[in-house]
């Protein structure tokens, strides 16, 4: 049974992120008009630092839309960062020109979830493997280039290399497309794999190899990699350090032993609870933190985790759209006319989705402020220990509306415990 | 609890028509389910799970052909009508898929779906009722009543699994079928689904036939487990029980291969699932069986019940005196090429 191998001590440092930035701005896209929307951007990646050590694996682990994929793809020089910068071995990325990209190209590699759209359907398994050495002019004739091509294909298990070399991609199953995908990214030699959810598209019986292969890679090459997954459980196999994303930050980075055995972030918490578990003895909890995560365009304010955390407290950055997301929780639970009943007290509830710590509620044309202030309280008063609560400074009635004034809010910064870092109020002596 | 099923399978084979011969996805599977109860299905991809759920409803793609029989409360599916079929589904059996965006029409309000599917089923029903099911439905399933007539783009990737769900259960189906439910949704909104599915146990008695790859969510969500290899199903049983105590090789080593937060060492099957036009023969997992023996590769292996309510084809757990003499002798395997694995 192959085991991980031990981290890397002292090693130098390969990749420095600094303050990281990638905002997509949404005027005219797709994206924009999908979401119905022609202005405002996403903060894709929006401000993260890290460093990785020669030989050591990092794993960036969150939900969808938590900004992984960009990162990665600004470590390669692939996306263009709106701030900060990618130093590699001393270099910034950001700064260089195309031309000059190139050579570092071959010291970096990705590979992405989906092998089969990795690769090209009308090229053979040897043509798609030599390519990178071909376009980098790096070998003199052709026996060179089928010695290294082959080399490469053994090398990652497509044995024998004759059976598979002429192969298209079709013609191989999700897991030897991924062997592929891998002899291309370590043909040309490279120091640094970026793997973008390698596993996630290969059945659970196939996962499995692919890891170990990648295990072998990563000893016998002497690759350091960043390994971006959802899926806790390969990256607490496979990783030396854990960055946990969510939104475009990182809210806790530390020792994959320590992440997982004594998790500081509630989201990073949340995750590891809910992970299923082929395990007749465990069950789930029933803590999970409501909701999901939200739209990237506009994340909610202070630690845009608080509205599903379940520790959030005052300064955590409580709004108005998070009265109307306690409403509608209410509201699944009511029955149909008290529901009817309270939703007819409010002039327009798209009134409530504001920013800033301070809600103004207009009661309907024959309504009372004075009646939404009393659903309030007795909202309240049913449920007191619901954390948005901890973030109401009051509740009161002026110009014939309610209002609500929050504490507020402040954005939790990545500071430092016990070992790695967590951006977090419950870990700022400020508020204990 | 034998005669209380609400849908009994016998013999179920479904085989696709290629032009290299019939792909045998399911061959010869027999299940039960109770009402109120959630059975798992589990296996590699290509073994046939996603052909078996559909086979239970009925419902066959292009080119399908199908052979058993599939009983509802008695009455053979294959043996109604097209129109019959129909309105069977909905009512009685009903679907959930991976991809709810692609099963929601992107022009209809969430009101309009259920309007739709309420009327074409109930046709005498009032429009007050209508609004009625359709809310309560939607609660439970934790949709909030003033999003009722939003549009699905208005919603999240879970809720749109949530509102597929209430869609399932509205006209309270005696079974549904639930193909992947959640993998395409993120870990917490998957765990959030799974929650409402081993929930549904406690408050509806749809018999639910939960299919998935994650044996985690087996172990969480569903009451009983089968397991499927190769068009067969090797082994049926208390999901629990099952999972502490594997009694077919390949469950067994499904279990060992599968990556998860106690993981300390990798491990998997060598091979991959076979070809369904040309299976190998007697027991189909037997090329890549630890514990294969001689009767293995010549004899189908014979389903037993080695304690109630479990059933496993294996011939590790007899007859003995159908093994035979030599019978249990380990087989010399063949090397499995890396090649072949993955
Ligand atoms: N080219 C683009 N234009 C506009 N927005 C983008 C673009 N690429 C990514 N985004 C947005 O940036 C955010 C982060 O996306 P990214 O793909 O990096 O997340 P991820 O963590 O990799 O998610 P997943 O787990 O779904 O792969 C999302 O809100 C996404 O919609
Ligand atoms: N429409 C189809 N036409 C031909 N073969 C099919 C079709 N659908 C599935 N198959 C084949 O049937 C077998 C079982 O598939 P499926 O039921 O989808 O398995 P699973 O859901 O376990 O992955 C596979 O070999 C698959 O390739
Ligand atoms: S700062 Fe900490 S406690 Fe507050 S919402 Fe964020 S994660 Fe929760
Ligand atoms: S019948 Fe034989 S080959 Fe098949 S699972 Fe049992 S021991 Fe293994
Ligand atoms: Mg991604
Ligand atoms: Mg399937």
């Amino acid at each position: 049974m192959p085991t991980r191998p031990e981290p890397a001590a002292g090693a130098a440092t390969v990749l420095d992120v600094a303050d990281l930035r990638v905002h997509f701005e949404l005027r005219g896209s797709f994206l924009g008009r999908l979401l119905g929307r022609d202005a405002g951007s996403v903060q894709a990646v929006d401000g993260v630092t890290l460093s990785l050590r020669h030989g050591e694996v990092l794993g960036l682990v969150g939900e969808s839309g938590s900004g992984k994929t960009t990162l990665g793809r600004a470590l390669l020089g692939l996306v263009r960062p709106t701030a900060g910068s990618v130093c590699y071995r001393g270099t910034d990325l950001a700064g260089l020109r195309q031309a000059q990209l190139r050579p570092l190209r071959q010291r970096i590699q990705m590979v992405f979830q989906d092998p089969g759209a990795a690769l090209n359907p009308a090229m053979d398994i040897e043509t798609a493997v030599g390519h990178p050495l071909r376009i980098h002019g790096l070998v003199r004739d052709r026996d060179e280039l089928r010695d290294r091509v082959h080399d490469a294909l053994r090398r990652v298990g497509l044995v024998p290399v004759e059976r598979f070399a002429s192969k298209y991609p079709a013609e191989l199953s999700g897991g030897q497309q991924q062997r592929a995908v891998l002899a291309r990214a370590i043909i040309l030699g490279p120091e640094l794999l970026v793997a973008d959810e390698p596993v996630s598209m290969l059945d659970m019986s196939v996962r499995a190899k692919i890891l170990e292969l990648m295990l072998d890679l990563r000893r016998d090459l002497d690759l350091s990699c960043v390994y971006i997954t959802h899926d806790l459980a390969t990256a607490k196999f496979f990783c030396d350090r854990v960055a946990i994303m969510y939104l475009g930050r990182i809210v806790e980075i530390g020792p994959t032993e320590r992440i997982f055995a004594d998790p500081a972030h509630p989201y990073t918490r949340a995750l590891l609870a809910a992970v299923p578990e082929p395990d007749p003895t465990r069950t789930l909890t029933r803590q999970l933190p409501r909701g999901e995560v939200p739209d990237g365009v506009d994340p909610p304010g202070g630690c845009s985790f608080h509205p599903r955390c379940p520790h959030a407290f005052a300064p955590c950055g409580w709004e108005g759209r998070d009265v109307r997301a306690l409403l509608e929780q209410r509201w699944t639970a009511l029955d149909e006319a008290d529901y009817a009943a309270e939703q007819a007290l409010f002039a327009d509830l798209a009134e409530l989705d504001v920013r800033g710590s301070r809600l103004r509620i207009r009661p309907a044309a024959s309504r009372s402020a004075e009646s939404i202030r009393a659903l309030l309280e007795q909202v309240r008063v049913g449920d007191p220990d619901e954390p948005l609560w901890r973030g109401v400074r009051q509740v009161s009635v002026a110009d014939g509306a309610c209002v609500v004034d929050f504490v507020e809010g402040v954005d939790p910064n990545l500071g430092p415990v016990d070992e790695g870092a967590v951006a977090c109020h419950l870990y700022d002596p400020a508020y204990r | 609890m034998t005669d209380e099923a609400v849908l009994r399978v016998r013999d179920l084979r479904v085989w696709y028509g290629t032009e290299r011969g019939p792909v045998r996805a399911v061959d010869g599977v027999d299940l039960a389910l109770v009402p109120g109860e959630t059975l798992g299905v589990v296996g590699e991809s290509g073994c046939g799970k996603s052909t078996l759920g559909r086979g239970l409803l009925g419902l066959l793609p292009e080119g399908a052909k199908a052979g058993g029989e599939v009983r509802f409360r008695g009455t053979d599916l294959f043996e109604l009508s097209g129109r019959a079929l129909r309105e069977l589904r909905g009512p009685e059996l009903g679907m959930i898929f991976q991809d709810p965006l692609t099963r929601l029409n992107p022009l209809w309000r969430v009101s309009e779906h259920f309007e739709e599917l309420l009327r074409t089923h109930c046709p005498d029903i009032s429009a007050e009722q209508i609004r009625h099911r359709s809310l309560a439905t939607l609660r439970r399933m934790g949709i909030p009543p003033t999003r009722y007539r939003n549009y699905p783009h208005e919603f999240s990737g879970g809720m749109r699994q949530r509102i597929m769900i209430a869609l399932g259960l509205v006209l309270n189906p005696a079974v549904l079928v639930a193909d992947e439910p959640t993998t395409s949704l993120d870990v917490l909104v998957e765990a959030q689904i799974i929650r409402l599915l081993a929930d549904l146990r406690r408050n509806f008695d749809t018999a639910l036939l939960l299919i998935t790859h994650n044996l985690g969510i087996v172990a969480e969500a569903c009451d009983r487990v089968a397991v499927m290899y190769a068009g067969h199903v090797v082994e049926t049983g208390d999901a629990r029980e099952v999972f502490a105590a594997p009694a077919h090789p390949y469950t067994r080593e499904l279990l060992r291969s599968t990556i998860s937060l106690s993981t300390t060492g990798l491990h998997y099957i060598p091979g991959a699932p076979p070809d369904l036009v040309d299976p190998p023969p007697a027991c189909r997992f037997h090329p890549r069986c630890p514990d294969a023996m001689q009767v293995c590769a010549t004899r189908d292996p014979v389903t037993v019940s080695p304690r109630p309510g479990h059933r496993v084809a294996c011939w590790l757990h007899g007859p003995a005196e159908q093994v035979g003499a030599g019978g249990d002798a380990p087989l010399v395997r063949e090397e499995i090429d890396v090649a072949d694995e993955a």
